[in-house]
This record gives structure tokens, C-alpha cells and sequence, in this order.
């Protein structure tokens, strides 16, 4: 479906109700800016700041100079950082066994990836937290970081697979003939072509265990081992009386790698949620 | 790799196994579940375990002593019939059901609608809609709730601040987050608009696939816009809207961050809760994981049969 031609009148219509979206969908992070650029006492005066009139970095300064962000920020860098690694490395062999070998048990487990990724991690928060509990892993970068990584391994797996399907076995089995090694061609040929994919599950990755709630509440409890959301939830409760400019840009902080990282795999997010659909 | 036998590759057709020679024994395996097990032993460690402890658990009397090492009793469904039991339960259901339907149904309005609009517009203005709506779906649930918590803060909020400008009434210093049903209606809105620009980009790349000339066609034949819509448009995005409604049940139906976090920014608890944040409070604030339990078993009962469909629907594409 393609714009065609129409009167003058409906396209002002139309764009008028366009710029309403990009202001209702923009608006909240400007906001957010916004407010991390100005000082406290311009929050609190009667008329709004649309805009940074009186622009301070003291709040990012006065963020950085707390200890439970700077704690948190390099908790929440090492449980992303390891979660990230371990899961491309799992996800990718994985991906590689179901994509390439047919085995008795791979539909089962292509299935059992599915519904995993539909049980609720709410659910998981008792059962876990046991686990963990056991085993002394409680308030650990470790522990929290097992629980991510098998977390996210169910869409890293199905993601990577279907970037896997992608490059034909044909090209590989080519290399064979010429005398390379199964291995080799795998290496010299397949690899190269998956980087793009690599990327775009590690950069999921990343979003998930550097935004996740749920579990660090409840593993991550002591202050000086919670993650960058725990430690924001409990710093906006216990300062939002007093200075949302503080508060701005410590979500600032938070939200910009995300959004970065976003922009770059966007349109994986969706194609890989509903491909199965668009294709009918 | 020095063996013979070169394993199957996926892309081959499935030949029959008996090609004149006589029939070989499938060997086992070992590469493919070497290359699973790393996988394999992760999910099975931090997700089947915990999911069948998580079941037996709701079968037990499992408090605070049973924490600190006392052994857990088996209790049969008492779990069950004192969390069904539970007016609470059933007011924390009804809450998050009623949440969700208000939510899922804005969100796919809006959606389809922006979808729509996507279509209609020129390259320049539909570019601007997507790059905006592509930075509202990047912002973290958290920091989402946080900023809209600000924008409805009940001093110095701008909504407050907007009210009082356009009524002539002083809104300075209402609250809110202090009652229930102007609480979930900020949270319907975090939530809405931070899901919507999945639900356009999906239906908009539905609509894309729709071709122009059946259109053309059936508006010679003299359909109106509406109806072109309705007979043509929307059989053909019909699978994709469906995949997107289970999922928006799903994401909407167990909510935690941003309920979490607007409690924490001025609601009352107790009247607030949704299904995932009483988990939470039942079995880590109470301390009683084994109602804690139960309730879970029941969202998975509730979530599972839902999730099939998007299951099925991802199942079809493997085997195309």
C-alpha cells in the first residue's frame, strides 16, 4: 500500500495528525532531557521550562558523584557484560546444531524455545530466588548473570537460527568440495555472513539484562549489589519529593545506551516477533 | 574432521534413507547435542528446575521457617483453595484483567490507526512518525514510568500545571497516583504508549504487503474507503493483527516495572497491585512462597493457553 494522490485538504488532515504522533511519542523523552539539563530550582517554579533556558550538567555531576549509581552502573556493565557473552556463545552453538543437523529431538527443542519464552518470568521470581539461594548466589553478579543468560537464550536461539538458515548450506558444502574441512568451510565461509546476525542478538541481549526488573528486585537486594533499575526505583522513591532533575538524569543515564543500541537492531525486534505471520 | 559420514545439512531435501544400499543405522547424534549443551544445561539449571520446584512448592506449607531450613510439608491444594479463597486474589485478577483489556484495546486502536496513517502520508512526514515512535519504543518500561511520574507529579507536574492553565482551577497539588482509578489510568497510558509503536511498525509492515492493484481494482469496482478496508486490507493483515493482540494480552496481562515503579512513586500498595507485583509482595514481602507459588501456577494455567496461538503461528513459519 502506497500514498496516492488526494485533496489538499485531507492532507493537512493527515499531517496535522501526524505531527500529533511524533509530539505524543516524543514528547516523554525530550521531557526527560529536558529536565536533566536544568537545575532542580527551575523544576520547582510555576511556569514549565520547555526548553534547557538555564542549562546545568550539575545534575549528571551530582549523578556520577553518587556512590549507589556508580556501584549499580558498574554492577548492572558486569551482568550485561557477561550475560552478553555467554549468551551469543550458547545461543550461536545452538543455533548451529538446530539450523545445520537434523537429529530426532530438534523440533521438540525449537518448541520447548517457544514456550519457554512465554512463561512469565513473574512466575519464576519464587522458584528462582530458592535456587539461587542454595546455592549462595544471592546479591552475585554470577547468579544474577546465570538467570539472564538462560533468560535470553530462547530468542537468541531463535533469532541466530533463523540468521543461520539464511546463509544456504550449499555455499559451505562448495568450500567442502574444494577441500576445505567441515569445520574449516564453517569458519572461512558461514561466519563471516553471521556477523551481522551476532550483532543484532547481542545487542538484544544487552537491552534485555541491562533493562530487567523483575529478577534483580528480588536477587539483588543488598544496596551494594543491586543493578542500575533497582538502584533507580529505590533512589526515585526516596528522592522524588525533592529533585526530579537529579532523578532525570539518572534515567537519562540509564535510557541513552539502550536507545542507542535499539536503533541499531529495530527492525529485527519486530520481523522476529511476527515473521511467522507476515508470512502467513 | 576426519569421519566419513558428513552429517545431514538442513537446506538438503529429506531423500529417503533407503537409496538402494541397505539401510544404515541413524547414528547418534553427539555433534548437535555437544553444540545444545551449553544451551541445553542453562535452561534446564535456571528455567526447568525452577519450574518444577515452582510447582511442587505450591504444594507445600513453605513460609519463613521453611526458608531458614525447616523441612517443607506437603499440604495437598491448600495453597489453591486459600489463594482461590482469597477475596484479595480475585480483586488483584480483576484489576489486572480489567488493565489489560483497557490497555491491549488503546494500544491496537492507536496502532492500526498510526499503521494506517503510516500509509498515507509522504516520505518526509512518515520518516519523522517512525523515527519517533522508534524512540519511544527504545525507552526502558522504568525510566518511562519515571518520567510520566514526573510529568503527572502532583507539585510541580505539568500535567497539573497544563489543567490549571486551561480550567482557571487550581490542579496544583492534586494527586494522582493516590487513587486507584486515576493510577491505572497513568499506567494505562505508560503502558499504552510504550507499546504502540511495536503494534504500528508490525501492522504497517502487514499493510505494506497488501498490493496496490487489488486495491486499485477494487476501487474502480467502487468500494469506498471503509470498505476496501474491511474486504480487502484486512484479511490480509488479519494473521499479523492476531500475533499482535496475543502478544499485547500477554506483555499487558503480567506487568511489573511500570506498576512497580509508579507504586514506589506515590500509589497506595495495597488497592495498586497487579497479578506480577502480588506475587512479588506474597511470597518476597509476605514471605509465603507457597501461595506465592500457587498464584504463579495459576498466571502460567492463564498465560500458556493464550501463548499458543503465538506459538503455533511461529511453529507454521518454521516448517515453510
Amino acid at each position: 500500500m502506497t500514498a496516492r494522490p488526494r485533496s489538499a485538504v485531507s492532507r493537512v488532515f493527515l499531517n496535522i495528525a501526524a505531527i500529533v504522533v511524533i509530539v505524543a511519542s516524543l514528547f516523554p523523552v525530550y521531557w526527560m532531557v529536558n529536565s536533566s539539563f536544568l537545575p532542580n530550582s527551575a523544576l520547582q517554579s510555576t511556569a514549565p521550562h520547555w526548553w534547557p533556558d538555564e542549562f546545568t550538567l550539575k545534575n549528571y555531576q551530582a549523578a556520577f558523584g553518587d556512590d549507589g549509581l556508580v556501584t549499580s552502573l558498574l554492577n548492572s556493565m558486569a551482568v550485561t557484560g557477561l550475560t552478553l557473552v555467554a549468551a551469543l556463545v550458547f545461543a550461536f552453538l545452538a543455533a548451529i546444531a538446530v539450523s545445520r543437523y537434523r537429529f530426532r529431538s530438534r523440533t521438540s527443542f525449537i518448541i520447548a524455545i517457544l514456550v519457554i519464552q512465554m512463561i512469565p518470568a513473574e512466575a519464576m521470581i519464587v522458584s528462582v530466588f530458592r535456587l539461587l539461594d542454595g546455592w549462595y548466589l544471592l546479591n552475585t553478579i554470577i547468579g544474577l548473570s546465570f538467570v539472564y543468560i538462560a533468560l535470553v537464550l530462547p530468542f537468541t536461539i531463535w533469532t541466530l537460527r533463523g540468521f543461520v538458515n539464511g546463509v544456504p548450506a550449499d555455499l559451505e558444502e562448495a568450500a567442502m568440495i574444494d577441500g576445505c574441512s567441515r569445520t574449516g568451510a564453517f569458519w572461512r565461509i558461514t561466519f563471516p555472513l553471521l556477523a551481522p546476525g551476532l550483532i543484532a542478538t547481542g545487542v538484544f541481549a544487552f537491552i534485555q539484562a541491562w533493562n530487567e526488573f523483575v529478577f534483580a528486585l528480588v536477587i539483588m537486594t543488598r544496596p551494594e549489589s543491586m543493578t542500575l533499575p533497582i538502584w533507580l526505583r529505590a533512589f526515585v522513591q526516596a528522592t522524588k519529593a525533592t529533585d526530579w532533575a537529579l532523578i532525570m538524569a539518572a534515567s537519562t543515564i540509564m535510557a541513552v545506551p539502550v536507545i542507542v543500541f535499539f536503533l541499531i537492531v529495530q527492525h529485527r525486534m519486530t520481523s522476529g516477533l511476527v515473521s511467522g505471520a507476515v508470512k502467513g | 574432521m576426519s569421519t566419513i559420514s558428513i552429517p545431514e545439512v538442513a537446506s538438503s531435501p529429506a531423500a529417503p534413507s533407503d537409496h538402494g544400499s541397505p539401510p544404515k543405522r541413524r547414528k547418534f547424534p553427539w555433534t548437535p547435542l555437544a553444540l545444545l549443551a551449553p544451551a541445553l544445561i542453562m535452561l534446564a539449571v535456571f528455567i526447568g528446575w525452577p519450574l518444577v520446584q515452582l510447582v511442587i512448592m505450591s504444594f507445600q506449607k513453605f513460609g519463613r521457617a521453611q526458608i531458614f531450613g525447616a523441612p517443607p510439608e506437603f499440604i495437598g491444594l491448600q495453597n489453591y483453595a486459600e489463594v482461590l479463597t482469597d477475596p484479595e486474589f480475585w480483586g488483584v485478577l480483576g484489576r489486572s484483567i480489567a488493565l489489560c483489556v483497557v490497555s491491549v484495546v488503546a494500544t491496537m486502536l492507536l496502532g492500526v490507526a498510526i499503521a494506517v496513517l503510516m500509509t498515507k502520508l509522504g516520505a518526509v512526514m512518515r520518516t519523522a512518525v517512525s523515527v519517533s515512535l522508534l524512540l519511544a519504543w527504545a525507552m526502558p518500561a522504568l525510566t518511562a514510568t519515571i518520567v510520566w511520574g514526573w510529568i503527572f507529579d502532583t507539585q510541580y507536574g505539568l500535567v497539573n500545571w497544563a489543567l490549571t492553565q486551561l480550567t482557571g482551577e487550581n490542579w496544583m497539588g492534586h494527586s494522582w497516583l493516590i487513587d486507584p482509578v486515576s493510577f491505572f489510568a497513568v499506567a494505562a497510558i505508560i503502558i499504552t504508549w510504550g507499546a504502540i509503536p511495536f503494534v504500528a511498525f508490525s501492522t504497517y509492515a502487514g499493510l505494506t504487503q497488501v498490493p496496490d492493484e487489488v486495491l486499485e481494482a477494487s476501487s474502480l469496482d467502487g468500494a469506498g474507503g471503509l470498505a476496501r478496508f474491511r474486504l480487502i486490507v484486512l484479511p490480509y493483515i488479519r494473521s499479523i493483527l492476531l500475533v499482535v493482540l496475543v502478544l499485547q494480552v500477554i506483555w499487558d496481562l503480567r506487568v511489573f516495572a511500570q506498576i512497580y515503579a509508579l507504586q514506589s512513586i506515590g500509589g497506595v500498595r495495597a488497592e495498586t497491585n497487579t497479578i506480577g507485583v502480588y506475587i512479588y509482595s506474597v511470597s518476597m514481602a509476605s514471605g509465603d512462597l507457597g501461595a506465592g507459588g500457587a498464584i504463579s501456577v495459576i498466571l502460567v494455567a492463564i498465560l500458556l493457553p493464550i501463548s499458543a496461538y503465538w506459538i503455533r503461528s511461529m511453529l507454521k513459519q518454521e516448517e515453510s
